[in-house]
């Protein structure tokens, strides 16, 4: 008689996760492994991160001391790499020269509401597209991502054309609606909607929170670093926007700073590069102001905490 | 407080030939502890969280208190969930964790603090209510999340998996500690683990499933002593049972050799072969001898199965051992529970007979019981 066979005993230990003790162990250990990099690669580190440096900070400490230089002192060789004398000149010339206080006040209109539109239509479109089921979604999202590809020098002409035929040139809103759409914000905004734990939605449903309370009370504090970090990116555009508000516009009416400031360039013939550098530092304050405010947010995580561990 | 009634609720996910939930009809009584248990993939969170309203459902229907959920948005059908990850809002403090629900159904202020500090207050968190979920340990975390569905006082209570992230110790006095305040509150409550021990001692019935189908729904008694198949036989019980396809000839199984008979009724049901299960506490040990492999005869006159002590596990109280039948070495093992002073070493044999009346018999092709 063959041995009889056993079917079924089941009495095997269930296999347990690897303990969070031993999951830190490893953690360090890669972390040290990373510390060890041989000197080699840790010089080669600084060098490129110098390089990148002296790639942004040698043109803006350029604008920057060009800004307090008398006319004779910009063009002389050897270069003068401190304003000697230094002189105040020149952003008394800006604030004179061009009416500056118009187009700083066109420029935080332009801005302020192109980036709320920008920032409220991006945050609505990401959470149809992430959090609500309906048929289509998928293609839709990738009718977003679509326009993102399409450089916006090529709607260019088209947009002239309706916008003049509406007879909103020198309009605000001439220069607002036609930069308002956003490809960039649904689809940042989207991926981190997705990102989020399901579970938390989840319970917020049950919950019995509305899709705006959820936005609002659930959603958004969880995303908060990208939100702002895509506000940022945003309100730095449309600061900076040059093309489209200079199509738009022929005087200090409704044209902002960067279209103000070529009118301090040509003005007399010959570019005064000492005014266009004041204007630039003057132009640039307000951003590098709003950066610092809200830099510490960026990189504050809301999520600890949320789930197990 | 409701009833739960589902009627052959099928889930079926896209791409997925099978169901991963499939015709499920399952009759839950009003205030009733309802523990779906089963290994992974079987599809017991998928039913939990169909009556939830997160997973549609494919056909049947599932209905609270006679109503049909069909449609019904998960907002509305007034069931809490407490989730594996607990899935706290890391935004809010505890209270608020706790007061959102009742803050989004618009119940007053005073009410909606007063209920908060009362489940805080059961729950031993009232030092804890203005702490976010990053500064809580887990077991904390655990709590919040149970005080988050019981403020609303809700139908019904679905719970997924809501211990299996804390450590031993606190796995136990949880356990315990929601059985209570389930019994207390007498909210109905659907419970889906995978630890069999937590299905025995937590639930008024257990829902055995497998492979998305129900394999059995019984008190955890019931289900230890009756497994209507080997599956369920295998998956309740700790050391699991010991199934050993036996050939049968004249109405006696045969046992590695050892002669089991079957009663007469069983014998007429089964065909020429059987699958014969014993329980650890179902081996009586009836004196160490070097019997051979086809049943030695011991002092008592019974005939015995000689195994040899492959593996002992002391627990303290009592001890298992698992041992393989001495001449069918490449068998897999056969577990016995020994009592508190019994000692055996690796290495030894012992001669044991299956009791009266604790044999399980089941069909050797499908795994059906044939035996009461």
């Amino acid at each position: 008689m063959s041995a009889p066979a056993i079917v079924g005993t089941i009495d095997e230990p269930p296999t347990a996760p690897p303990s969070r003790r031993e999951r830190r162990a490893d953690q360090n250990r890669s972390e040290s492994s990373s510390h060890n990099r041989g000197p080699l690669m840790t010089t080669a580190g600084y060098v490129g991160m110098t390089v990148a440096l002296l790639i942004v900070a040698v043109p803006l400490f350029w604008i920057i001391i060009t800004s307090f230089k008398e006319r004779g002192d910009i063009y002389v060789r050897p270069a003068q790499w401190w304003p000697n004398p230094a002189t105040t000149e020149n952003y008394h010339d800006v604030t004179t020269r061009i009416p500056f206080s118009n187009y700083f006040r066109n420029s935080l209109i332009i801005t302020g509401v192109t980036s709320t539109v920008k920032i409220v239509l991006g945050v609505i479109s990401a959470y149809a597209l992430s959090l609500l089921r309906f048929p289509g979604r998928g293609i839709v999202f990738l009718v977003v991502i679509a326009a993102l590809m399409v450089p916006n020098q090529i709607t260019v002409i088209s947009n002239y054309a309706l916008v003049a035929q509406l007879g909103w040139r020198n309009t605000y809103q001439g220069i607002i609606i036609p930069l308002a759409g956003v490809a960039f914000g649904t689809f940042l905004m989207r991926n981190q909607f997705l990102s989020l734990p399901g579970e938390i939605i989840e319970a917020a449903r049950l919950d019995g929170a509305g899709p705006l309370k959820l936005l609002w009370k659930v959603v958004l504090p969880m995303s908060w670093p990208t939100l702002v970090a895509f506000s940022l990116i945003t309100v730095v555009n449309e600061w900076n926007e040059y093309l489209w508000p200079f199509l738009m516009s022929d005087d200090e009416r409704v044209a902002p700073l960067p279209v103000g400031l070529t009118q301090l360039q040509n003005n007399d013939g010959v570019t005064n590069w000492g005014p266009v550098m004041a204007g630039t530092v003057l132009a640039m304050v307000p951003i590098l102001v709003l950066f610092l405010v809200l830099q510490r947010q960026m990189i504050k995580g809301l999520t600890a905490g949320a789930l197990k561990g | 407080m409701a009833t739960v009634y589902f009627d052959e609720a099928t889930r079926r996910f896209a791409g997925h030939d099978k169901s991963a939930v499939d015709s499920i009809t399952l009759d839950i009584a009003d205030g009733e502890f309802l523990v779906l248990v089963g290994p992974s993939g079987c599809g017991k969170s998928t039913t939990l969280r169909m009556l939830a309203g997160l997973e549609p459902i494919n056909g049947g229907r599932i209905l609270v208190d006679g109503h049909d959920q069909q449609g019904v948005r998960p907002r509305d059908r007034d069931i809490a969930m407490v989730f594996q990850s607990y899935a706290l809002y890391p935004n809010m403090t505890a209270a608020q964790n706790m007061a959102f629900a009742l803050d989004n159904a618009k119940v007053s202020k005073s009410e909606t603090k007063s209920r908060v500090a009362e489940a805080a207050k059961i729950l031993e968190l009232d030092e804890l209510l203005d702490r976010k979920p990053g500064s809580l340990s887990g077991g904390q975390r655990q709590r919040v999340a149970m005080g988050r569905a019981i403020v609303r006082n809700p139908k019904v209570f679905c719970m997924d998996e809501p211990l299996s992230n804390l450590d031993a110790k606190l796995r136990v006095s949880t356990r315990s500690q929601i059985a209570g305040l389930q019994r207390r509150l007498g909210i109905t409550t659907v419970y889906v683990t995978h630890d069999q021990v937590e299905a025995m001692t937590m639930g008024h019935r257990v829902a055995v499933l497998r492979d998305g189908r129900l394999q059995q729904v019984d008190t955890p008694e019931r289900l230890y002593d009756h497994p209507v198949n080997t599956f369920v036989a295998s998956f309740i019980g700790s050391p699991s049972i010991t199934l050993v396809e036996s050939k049968v000839e004249q109405g006696v199984a045969s046992v590695h050799g050892l002669a089991v008979p079957l009663q007469r009724d069983v014998a007429a049901r089964a065909g020429g072969s059987v699958v014969v299960g014993f329980r650890p506490e179902s081996w009586r040990i009836v004196g160490a001898g070097d019997g051979a492999g086809d049943g030695a005869r011991s002092e008592t006159g019974v005939e015995s199965l000689a195994i040899s002590v492959d593996l002992v596990e002391s627990l303290g109280s009592e001890s298992f051992v698992y041992g393989r039948p001495v001449g069918a070495e490449e068998a897999s093992r056969v577990t016995v529970r020994l009592e508190k002073r019994t000692h055996l070493r690796v290495g030894d044999v012992v001669n044991v007979v299956p009791n009266q009346g604790e044999v399980h018999v089941f069909d050797a092709s499908t795994g059906d019981r044939i035996s009461d």
